[in-house]
């Protein structure tokens, strides 16, 4: 590692004058402002869809000190958006290849790698290091611990979410403004929201959003600009529209406003409803068949009734020649079911199958059962020729 | 008052994949009770069990928040767009 440049945070050298010489000859930034990016020390909080454009400007913008916590290997799905890694680095973990890509692009930064999950026992502990935290996480439990920790520590929280071709930026925790809590008090319950694996994302919008991430919190070092303090920013990239949305400071927030009542962390699980780390809040009386199981009874010759409540699309994908009634359509066509026939419902993971097999259990059908693990296990355990996605 | 109700993608799915939905309402709670009774799935995504918004679910007039006007009391001007804006955590994997 070559430490001279980061031993002498007050001055560039030759090498870093000529790196950032673009930045340099801008009045907005200058010497001045590139050697407070050079002393800045931002954390990011994941290293996926919207940590890989925000690693990845933040360090060829030549901000000294990068943090970064995630726990992940890089799979194939990752690629089609996580434009820090290659296919090479697949099945390596992600903190070994961002830090690789990363020195790689800016030998001149200090890179901190946390492989691990950013807890309430730990959140404090690593916040406390750095001036700011980018906010990349992809799940609620985080987004409340990093917010609550942001606002404990005094520390500005630049905070961007994505779903399909929606996204949303802001920046929390900064003096005076709002927090992550006035705009929304509590989390959905587990279920309610479709996650962004069940959900899918254009690959384009985590780039965009973690840009809009990586700007804010540039322009927050450079003290330069209005920063995306009290506005909520929403972009719908399918119209490419911009909108803004007012956002105040919550008075009876309860981990900034008036009368806090939240002054250390808590237990982010629980909050969330979440118990354990797989958000499968699944009853136990959902009967399932396992792949196997379902491929021996079908090669018997046995009468089932195989129900696919994915979605059309999904369908081209791949299926198992079953009757395509999405979940949300169910309700309305669930006539076109014969409840005295056995049925096997399924989707890609078996969750989706697991409500219908619910809903269809409430509506009177008994000889039905939920396909263990969907068609993600159908292709590991009994046709590999059927794609994963 | 003819007003625009935009429609956030995870609730599409149950507003008939609608990106929006224009309407006649003269305040916030009508506005969202004709779209409830067009959407009937819609309702449990917004309301909980009390009768109440839910507190993962922003409503917002033009670009104002509703908890900072009357709530759902708020009045509407011919023309408004209403959004909705839930909570949504995608970001990485």
């Amino acid at each position: 590692m070559k430490e001279s440049s980061a031993n002498n945070p007050a001055a560039l050298s030759k090498e870093e004058v000529l790196r950032y010489s673009r930045h340099l000859i801008m009045p907005e930034v200058g010497m001045e402002g590139q050697l407070k990016l050079k002393k800045a020390k931002v954390l990011l909080v994941g290293a996926g869809g919207l940590g890989a454009p925000l690693g990845l400007y933040l360090a060829a913008a030549g901000v000294g000190r990068l943090g970064i916590i995630d726990f992940d290997a890089v799979d194939f799905t990752n690629l089609q958006r996580q434009v820090t890694f290659g296919t090479s680095d697949v099945g390596r973990k992600k903190l070994e290849a961002a830090r690789e890509r990363l020195s790689n692009l800016n030998p001149e930064i200090q890179i901190d790698a946390y492989e691990t999950r950013l807890t309430s026992e730990n959140a404090l502990d690593i916040v406390r290091e750095y001036d700011i935290v980018a906010d990349g996480t992809d799940n609620f439990p985080t987004r409340y611990l990093v917010n609550d920790a942001c606002v404990l520590l005094g520390k500005p929280n630049v905070y961007g979410s994505i779903f399909r071709f929606e996204g949303q930026a802001s920046i929390f925790g900064y003096p005076g403004g709002p927090c992550y809590r006035c705009l929304y008090p509590e989390p959905p319950p587990p279920g309610l929201v479709p996650s962004c694996a069940e959900g899918g994302v254009l690959g384009v919008l985590p780039g965009i959003i973690g840009c809009i991430q990586a700007m804010e919190t540039l322009k927050l070092i450079l003290g330069n600009g209005e920063p995306l303090v009290g506005r909520l920013l929403l972009f719908d990239a399918l119209r490419m529209r911009f909108r803004e949305m007012k956002l105040r400071k919550n008075l009876e927030c309860l981990v900034c406003g008036e009368h806090r009542t939240i002054t250390k962390l808590i237990d982010y699980a629980e909050f969330c409803g979440i118990r354990g780390e797989e958000v499968e809040a699944k009853p136990l009386d959902i009967p399932e068949i396992t792949p196997r199981d379902l491929k021996a009874r079908l090669d018997r010759g046995d009468d089932i009734y195989i129900l696919d409540v994915r979605e059309p699309h999904e369908y081209q994908i791949c299926n198992l020649r079953g009757h395509l009634i999405p979940l949300g359509d169910l309700p309305r066509r669930v006539s076109e079911l014969d409840s005295s026939r056995e049925i096997v419902a399924h989707c890609r993971s078996g969750k989706r199958s697991g409500e219908a097999v619910q809903f269809l259990q409430k509506a009177g059908f008994h000889k039905i059962w939920n396909l263990k693990g969907g068609i993600l296990a159908w292709s590991d355990e009994v046709d590999p020729s059927v794609p994963k996605y | 008052m003819g007003v625009k109700v935009i429609i956030p993608t995870p609730l599409r799915q149950f507003a008939g994949k609608r990106e929006s939905v224009d309407l006649e309402a003269n305040t916030v709670a009508e506005a969202l009770g004709s779209l409830t009774s067009q959407f009937g799935e819609l309702k449990k995504h917004l309301y909980s069990d009390d009768g109440r918004l839910r507190s993962f679910v922003n409503v917002y007039v033009n670009d104002e928040d509703i908890r900072y006007l009357q709530k759902e009391k708020t009045t509407l001007q011919q023309g408004d767009t209403i959004s909705i804006v839930p909570s949504i955590a995608g970001g990485t994997e």
